[in-house]
């Protein structure tokens, strides 16, 4: 069974805020090293089910397997925890506005997690944050604070952070929307890196361009259910749904 | 009876005991005040109920009652029930936990300014949540605290002058003790408020310090 199941497994994902349901009843998978894109307009429910995969918005309803361990399964209070603690360090997870710590130099935003949940010491820290910024082109910043950095120096930086956990699956909750279109590239090209390192991922963007050239699979999301999905020549060149076809339309109005 | 400073110097030794002492209490009181604000903060805002209403009642009572009457209960009262504390400790654990609940006042409002992400993005690192309190959130609210948490400290120092009461030998008192022997108020009052205007300098530089250190690493 193990074997066979997929590394990524969301079966029939639902949640509800309230009386408003946002995710209605997903099922999706994701094998090792796959990149899939999820679009959608906002609202549509994909940040909730990015979030629910980590277990930062908890599902109502579903479960979410991850490389053949439950991410959802019920347990006491307290070893739920300590199995999601353990769980979340195996997945990285990049947000729209950065959150990098700005009490703590570059360095420290990237050694802290290691040095904390994998008794990492201080040069063993300092070795890996260095090989990480360097990965991301930030070495030479790694003594700044993340007030002295740009927008798409900021979100390499939490790259770099995500990744000194060495996770296994990577999410990004439109890494890009925040940033100035000139510094969107950058971010990009980092990401296109780790694409041809074979990490997966899962990616919530509004960059149909992006999506287009790194995703093997894309999932078009509205109102809490998936309306289509498939490679992105599908998706952005022959939608067969009206509901893509008319988000894509309004999109690519939007965008020139 | 025309004014003389020329008698101060006379009897600066006493004063300058009295500072000792006034200096020795607002450090102790302020560094109990500031531990205990934290810890009141951090039960105020995630402890389980059942820890929360009795610190819930301690913050009343301190906050809704006068200093001094708490002063009293905790030197004369603690007595009746057999707990004999000395001056000096009863005035700095009245001191301080007056002020403590002050502190945990600002430090929860801090807490809760730190933007949600800081969590989120810890949390999802696989902190725990106290872990990322510890390391995230508190070191942000410590920071954006400390300049109104500065001005409770000014606030504590005037306000253990009322530790005379309970006869802590501080400068009020040593002030008040010189004045019965040399029947000069105005003089040794105006040079016990002297000292406590270059005590309040000094803490007013060890905040600049402090906040200057600080403002380097954002």
């Amino acid at each position: 069974m193990a074997q066979n199941q997929p590394f990524v497994d969301i079966r029939h994902a639902q949640k509800s805020f309230g009386k408003v349901e946002v995710l209605k009843d997903i099922s999706l998978t994701v094998e090792r090293g796959q990149i899939v894109g999820i679009i959608g307009s906002s609202g549509s429910g994909k940040s909730t089910l990015l979030r629910a995969i980590n277990d930062l918005d908890p599902l109502s309803g579903g479960e979410i397997w991850l490389d053949g361990v439950q991410v959802n399964k019920k347990l006491p209070h307290r070893q739920y925890e300590a199995h999601i603690n353990a769980l979340r360090q195996q997945v990285g997870m990049v947000f729209q506005h950065f959150n990098l710590f700005p009490h703590l130099s570059v360095r420290d935003n990237v050694t802290m997690a290691p040095m904390l949940l994998k008794n990492l010491s201080r040069a063993e820290a300092n070795r890996l944050a260095e090989e990480q910024l360097d990965h991301v082109g930030m070495l030479e910043r790694i003594e700044y604070y993340p007030s002295q950095l740009s927008g798409g120096q900021k979100q390499r930086v939490a790259i770099a952070r995500a990744l000194a956990m060495k996770p296994k699956l990577m999410l990004f909750d439109e890494a890009t929307s925040a940033l100035d279109p000139e510094l969107v590239e950058e971010v990009n090209l980092v990401m296109k890196k780790l694409a041809e390192q074979h990490m997966t991922m899962i990616i919530v963007t509004h960059e149909m361009d992006f999506a287009a050239s790194v995703c093997d699979r894309v999932l078009f999301m509205d109102k809490g259910v998936v309306v289509e999905e498939g490679p992105p020549q599908v998706i952005f060149k022959n939608p067969t749904q009206p509901r893509t076809r008319e988000f894509l339309r309004k999109h690519i109005e939007g965008a020139s | 009876m025309g004014l003389d400073f020329s008698i101060v110097p006379k009897y600066l030794d006493i004063l300058l005991l009295g500072v000792a002492w006034t200096v020795g209490i607002t450090l102790a009181a302020a560094l109990l005040s500031f531990v205990g604000g934290i810890l009141f903060a951090l039960v105020a805002l995630y402890g389980p109920w059942l820890l929360r209403q009795p610190f819930r009642l301690v913050s009343w009572v301190f906050m809704g009652t006068p200093l001094l009457l708490q002063l009293f209960l905790i030197y004369f009262g603690l007595v009746q029930i057999g707990i004999d504390l000395p001056a000096f400790v009863a005035g700095s654990i009245g001191l301080g936990l007056h002020f403590a609940v002050y502190n945990s006042e600002l430090i929860q409002a801090a807490i809760l300014a730190v933007d949600r992400g800081q969590m989120e993005a810890a949390r999802t690192l696989g902190l725990s949540r106290g872990q990322a309190l510890r390391k995230v959130v508190v070191p942000q609210a410590v920071r954006a605290v400390i300049p109104p948490i500065g001005n409770n400290m000014i606030a504590l120092l005037k306000d253990s002058a009322l530790v005379s009461v309970i006869g802590v030998s501080e400068l009020t008192l040593s002030a008040q003790r010189v004045i019965g022997k040399t029947y000069r108020p105005f003089e040794f009052y105006l040079a016990a408020a002297a000292f406590y205007y270059v005590i309040n300098l000094c803490m007013e530089w060890v905040q600049r310090k402090i906040e200057r250190r600080i403002s380097v690493s954002r």
